[in-house]
């Protein structure tokens, strides 16, 4: 269903100034999240920084933009903003012939996602630090600017968002089971488009930020919804549509770092899980103290599971059955099969501690730096887990879905007459493992 | 520049100033008084400048963990510092003087370390002389040994005292003087012209220690025993309070890391519920480790925290765990 078909939608969308607004609404929070990190409270529980970021933005993040809206969040993200305002010289104007900064390509070598999957590696590694400190989390989102900024101006286009961003390369990665794709209407008026304004921008708009031809896109991955096609093409080619869920994920992935990202994010879920949520003191404890011994053997644990056991077990699960294709092949497609299980992974775990922790919000909105304001008058607003009752059977839930949803993929992008028994069997005992660490 | 773009440049830096401006603005404007566990710094800042008759407002917040903060030898009720809340409290200073505040809960090992000052600035209006402790004045050493070389073989009891009180020229004994200056053993020697057996002479003890104190000092010795001193020595007094382990295990090391701190001896906390120092030692002799701290071991002063009266019905608890007194 073409949703740019509704009038009032369409016209917000070509329109500059509803996004905007958003933009700098977005801005102003970001820039206040990384100020109240610096200077607020250092405790969690009562900053903006950690709740706002962590607790409700993670929760919309992962809950309800990623599933229902794919890259719905890149699409309103306001760290590319300063450096691409820098790089184009303009917020609103149209663009200029001539590159205002050095205006690069990225090196062929890393045009791909293994840098976002190592950010985000490194940050998962820190990540009991980061979650549950103010001044940490504050100077990771400056320094995210900032390198969004730097990259803006040496690289073309949002480099940073395409190969850096460590929470755009999941973001792409799950993008692909969201029932809304920005898609060409008709192949043939792209390939007689002259200019193609669409990737190379025009009077009317600028040529596409993510660096992706729109006339050749075939999953989400990485469209980051910047809406910059739609204003730009002169023949009305360009429609968002509402789509089947997970209609991206029939077609195997056939890339070495997409097929890791979804081993990492698969894993760091499993591991997440038992480290925040677990009643291992000690392995917190390891996973806390940055730079200790035990935390070294935490990380080498940890990037052990994710690089090593768990493509290894998965790389077994399908050598049990005979195939024509290569083997690397099939583990880059199969592991595909990942993917809406890793989702469902992700929104499992995140229903717990989101749950558990979003009384909190009330407090932060009242009081954001910890220095006794009480604006809404919630500043005294007690802590109190939501929604107990349902946590258990959501959770179980979710995780059902997605052990069904990744065999069904497992099914689809399977070369005909193999079996994906092995892959189920392996996504069945992965889910078990959730369900325990969960529950 | 077209119009639209000038006004989105406008909005754009007007609310990126506005993001980093405001907050920083009333940041500086809400001076807070941070709380953290001694360990990690303490009170910060941990000194405060007041005037004498002026009401100081002070916002407190704590960056760890439950704290509480009262100001010493001052009738107030110390109030919570909650982790992220601010807790706004007013005093005024009627003297000038240095005043120390300090951490009444026991919120980590070094605990009683989380100490500040404020020094209150204003003309003495009628200034008092400085009265002098009185183991200053009996000249007492109170690091010298003390121990008592003759023990009771079960506790005396304060209400046998009594009964046998009439039989004895007691009242000679019963002056505070004579009281705070003895410790209970000297007393048992001083009753050994009189027919009484040893268990009763200790008894007769118990008793006088008894009728120099009265219940409500004895409830009020107990509720700042509670407080202030069971952490190290235990509610029961017998030296093995929650944080006595926890101290012996970090060995001197940990007391050795705080800022300006001397060398340190690790000592585990006195029991005062052995009879051989306890009954060695006069109530000044208290006075003095109390007010002056155990220099150089774990033993903190409490001259600054402490009222003269204060610590007087803190010494009439502690030798409650040596006498049976009456209920």
């Amino acid at each position: 269903m073409e949703l740019t078909r509704l009038p009032f939608l369409k016209s917000a969308l070509k329109n500059r100034y509803p996004q905007l607004a958003v933009f700098i609404v977005m801005l102003v929070g970001y820039i206040f999240a990384i100020l109240a990190g610096l200077i607020g409270t250092p405790v969690g529980s009562h900053n903006f920084s950690i709740v706002f970021v962590w607790i409700a933005w993670w929760a919309i993040l992962i809950l309800v933009a990623v599933p229902f809206f794919g890259r719905g969040w890149c699409a309103v993200c306001p760290i590319p903003l300063p450096g691409e305002w820098l790089q184009r010289g303009a917020v609103l104007s149209p663009p200029d012939k001539r590159p205002k900064w050095l205006n690069l390509r990225v090196p062929k070598m890393f045009r791909n996602i293994w840098l976002q999957n190592i950010f985000f590696l490194m940050l998962a590694l820190f990540s009991s630090v980061l979650l549950t400190t103010p001044n940490v989390t504050g100077i990771v989102l400056a320094a995210m600017l900032f390198a969004a900024i730097g990259l803006s101006i040496i690289f073309e286009r949002r480099a940073f968002c395409r190969y850096l961003c460590p929470v755009g390369g999941f973001i792409g990665l799950y993008s692909q089971t969201a029932p809304i794709e920005l898609r060409i209407k008709d192949k043939q008026v792209c390939v007689t488009c002259e200019g193609k304004p669409c990737y190379n921008g025009s009077q009317v708009g600028y040529g596409c930020s993510w660096d992706v031809f729109p006339g050749g896109m075939t999953k989400n991955t990485y469209c980051g919804l910047c809406m910059e096609c739609i204003r730009t093409c002169p023949h009305d080619n360009i429609a968002v549509n509402l789509r089947p869920f997970s209609a991206d994920v029939a077609k195997p992935t056939a890339r070495l770092d997409e097929a890791f990202k979804a081993f990492i994010m698969f894993g760091a879920a499993m591991i997440y899980a038992g480290v925040l949520l677990g009643p291992w003191g000690t392995l917190k404890d390891a996973a806390y103290n940055v730079g200790t011994g035990a935390w070294f053997i935490y990380a080498a644990v940890f990037l052990a599971i994710i690089f090593i056991v768990l493509p290894g077990l998965f790389t077994l699960a399908i050598m049990t059955t005979k195939s024509k294709q290569a083997l690397k092949q099939r583990f880059m497609s199969l592991s595909t099969a990942l993917i809406p299980l890793g989702l469902m992974f992700w929104v499992a775990f995140s229903l717990s501690f989101v749950l558990t922790n979003a009384s909190y919000i009330l407090a932060a909105l009242s009081d954001p730096l910890g220095l006794g304001w009480n604006l809404f008058g919630t500043a005294n607003a007690a802590w109190r887990p939501m929604l107990t009752t349902i946590l258990a059977p959501a959770q179980t839930l979710a995780l059902v879905v997605g052990l069904f949803w990744s065999a069904r993929t497992a099914q689809k992008v399977n070369e005909a007459g193999t079996s994906t028994i092995p892959v189920f069997v392996y996504c069945f005992v992965a889910t078990s493992i959730m369900l325990w660490l969960l529950l | 520049m077209k119009r639209p773009e000038l006004i989105s440049r406008i909005l754009i830096v007007t609310g990126i100033l506005l993001a980093i401006g405001a907050p920083l603005l009333l940041w500086a404007r809400t001076p807070l008084i941070h709380a953290r566990m001694a360990e990690n710094g303490g009170w910060n800042p941990d000194v405060i400048q007041a005037e004498a008759g002026k009401s100081l407002h002070l916002k407190l917040t704590s960056d760890d963990v439950v704290h509480g903060f009262a100001v010493g030898q001052m009738d107030m009720q110390s109030v919570d510092v909650i982790p992220g809340k601010v807790t706004d409290i007013t005093l005024t200073f009627d003297k000038p003087g240095i005043y120390t505040f300090f951490c009444t809960r026991w919120c980590g090992l070094n605990h009683w370390r989380m100490r500040g000052t404020i020094e209150v600035s204003g003309s003495p209006l009628d200034p008092e002389p400085a009265s002098v402790p009185l183991y200053v004045s009996l000249d007492l050493d109170i690091d010298a040994p003390h121990d008592s070389s003759i023990i009771p073989n079960q506790k005396p009891s304060a209400v046998s005292g009594q009964q046998l009180a009439t039989q004895l020229p007691i009242t000679s004994y019963q002056s505070p003087d004579y009281y705070r200056s003895h410790s209970p053993y000297q007393v048992f020697t001083d009753l050994s012209d009189t027919s009484l057996t040893e268990s009763q002479k200790w008894d007769a003890v118990a008793y006088l220690w008894q009728s120099n104190t009265t219940p409500e000092s004895l409830a009020n010795g107990k509720e700042l025993y509670a407080q202030n001193c069971a952490a190290c020595h235990s509610e029961n007094g017998a030296g093995d309070g929650v944080f006595a382990d926890d101290l012996a295990e970090a060995g001197e090391a940990s007391m050795q890391t705080m800022e300006g701190a001397m060398d340190m001896v690790m000592q585990s906390p006195v029991d005062f519920t052995d009879p051989r120092r306890m009954l060695g030692a006069s109530p000044a002799l208290l006075q003095g480790k109390i007010l002056r701290g155990g220099m150089g071991t774990g033993m903190p002063m409490w001259g600054v925290i402490f009222t003269e009266e204060q610590i007087w019905d803190l010494i009439a608890y502690i030798y409650s765990f040596q006498f049976e007194y009456e209920k």
